[in-house]
């Protein structure tokens, strides 16, 4: 058996896909963001995986990957600040609760 | 050809991406939510390793694992009492995240499935040592990333203010 780029892919293919059911079907606001850092995680995966089996020696999705990880923290701090200003102002973090900002 | 021993720790590491992160969007307590994107971060650092890039997967680790998940544990502890269950999905909702993870894992695994003959083995490459990822983060020249470098770190400047004066009491 010969380990090609395509089995990692599809393991980060599931985790995506995992990624988008929870971030449709989760009401509480940390559960979305822990898909939406899922679904970064996959996309991160298949940079790394192109960068190896297609340009080794090269390292441009390596460093990809190493930005996306720095942001994708960045946006999980803010993110989580917001969300406990939130649970502060309501005592809820349901997006259903949610609605004071409809027009 | 693989060694026998690659081929069952990829098997390992594949089987552990696939099912934590099935039950990390399943589970109904939060707190296992996070402790299950934990293991998938830490299987996803072993896959980088696998892959030789070691740098990424000692940043995966300290970054996803050492920061980010502790950010989740904390948040959740603060928003939620120990022992809460989400509710009970909704029937709906729950048809329609299926079907779109399901249409997604459909297109993409097919367009995936019918090239899979034209991926080849895993190439021979000497691991990136500190040395070149060192230069190539702060050079300025071809294969350079400075500017990206000194706009991320004006971007967790931005981000410091902004979650001081988001989250701080009034």
């Amino acid at each position: 058996m010969e380990i090609t780029a395509i089995y990692y892919l599809i393991p980060a293919l599931i985790m995506f896909c995992c990624g988008v059911y929870g971030f449709i079907t989760r009401k509480n606001m940390i559960a979305i963001l822990i898909s939406l850092e899922l679904m970064l995680n996959a996309v991160d995966i298949n940079f790394v995986v192109f960068n190896r089996f297609l340009f080794p020696g090269q390292m441009e999705g390596m460093m990809f990957t190493l930005f996306a990880i720095a942001i994708a923290a960045a946006e999980t701090a803010l993110a989580i600040a917001i969300i406990i200003n939130i649970f502060r102002i309501g005592k809820k973090i349901d997006v259903r609760d949610l609605t004071k900002m409809k027009f | 050809m693989e060694s026998v021993g690659s081929i069952i720790m990829y098997i390992i590491v594949a089987l552990a991406v696939i099912v934590f992160s099935v039950l990390a969007v399943t589970t109904r307590k939060i707190l296992r939510a996070a402790t299950y994107l934990l293991f998938t971060l830490f299987a996803t650092a072993v896959i980088y390793f696998m892959l030789d890039y070691e740098f990424l997967g000692a940043v995966q680790i300290a970054v996803y694992a050492g920061g980010i998940v502790v950010l989740f544990v904390f948040a959740i502890l603060l928003t939620s009492k120990p022992g809460d269950n989400s509710e009970k999905l909704a029937s709906k909702s729950r048809a329609l995240g299926l079907t779109a993870a399901i249409a997604t894992l459909a297109v993409a695994g097919y367009s995936l499935i019918v090239r899979a003959m034209a991926f080849t083995s895993k190439p021979e490459m000497d691991a990136p040592d500190m040395d070149r990822i060192g230069d190539a983060m702060l050079g300025t020249g071809t294969g350079g990333y400075l500017l990206p470098f000194e706009a991320i770190s004006v971007l967790l400047l931005a981000c410091i203010i902004g979650g001081v004066v988001v989250a701080r009491k009034e």
